[in-house]
């Protein structure tokens, strides 16, 4: 699946998008953030702090326990501060 | 006579007066319009603010706006709404953001803008990042604006 990082998110792990291929037991948003965390040290920074980084499955927020078979793209980023 | 709704992002300015026109020009069914425009600030908590850089979800900001767009056309009686997000490079003194809402009365008008501006705040993927003296941070999330687009959802 296709995920991209926005904002600090981003800047930490050093690159806007990539396609990853977590294993089966990847199940949840949640477990996505483990898995990447764990994929390096500027993974493991990005990912500190997993309840302030923000999802979306396809354009959509979701929440830490949404799945994420059949996702197309999955994007992580900060909270929002727009306006 | 059919609403209209402009959903635009861009790194260029743009003109509030024209804007206005577009909702407006040819008809004779609206009584208010409700203008917000958000400006780049030159300080922040006493610290000199040269610039923003504003990065955005391209796909997902205007698909969040949209559906906020259409929540605020079904709540409230609006003739037309415009919502435009600046994006880029912004000095202080400069605009970043416009929201328009045009009515029949200036009730819906002005609660729809400002049910616009507070999910916008606090949904659209936008992030600024502030230019200081000393270098350059990503803006920090403030929950008062979780609060306020908290307070526009219906039990």
């Amino acid at each position: 699946m296709k995920v991209k990082y926005f904002a600090w998110v981003r800047e930490r792990i050093g690159k806007s998008e990539e396609t990853v291929e977590p294993p089966a037991s990847v199940r949840t948003v949640d477990d996505l953030i483990a898995w990447l965390a764990g994929q390096g040290e500027t993974y493991a920074h990005a990912f500190e702090t997993p309840r302030v980084i923000r999802v979306a499955i396809d354009h959509a927020h979701v929440q830490p326990d949404a799945a994420i078979a059949g996702a197309r793209e999955i994007a992580f980023f900060p909270p929002m501060t727009g306006g | 006579m059919a609403a209209t709704v402009t959903i635009r992002i861009q790194e260029a300015d743009f003109d509030i007066g024209r804007e206005i026109a577009a909702l407006t020009d040819g008809r004779t069914d609206i009584g208010a319009v409700v203008t917000f425009s958000g400006i780049c600030r030159g300080s922040e908590g006493g610290e000199a603010i040269a610039a923003l850089t504003l990065e955005h979800y391209p796909g997902m900001a205007e698909a969040e706006i949209a559906r906020h767009a259409e929540t605020a056309m079904s709540r409230w009686p609006l003739t037309g709404l415009t919502v435009i997000h600046r994006v880029g490079r912004i000095e202080a003194g400069e605009n970043i953001v416009l929201v328009l809402t045009a009515s029949a009365h200036r009730q819906a008008a002005f609660q729809a803008a400002e049910f616009l501006m507070d999910y916008l705040k606090a949904n659209a993927p936008f992030w600024k990042r502030e230019e200081k003296p000393g270098g350059t941070s990503w803006v920090d999330t403030h929950s008062r604006d979780d609060d306020a687009a908290a307070r526009w959802t219906r039990s």
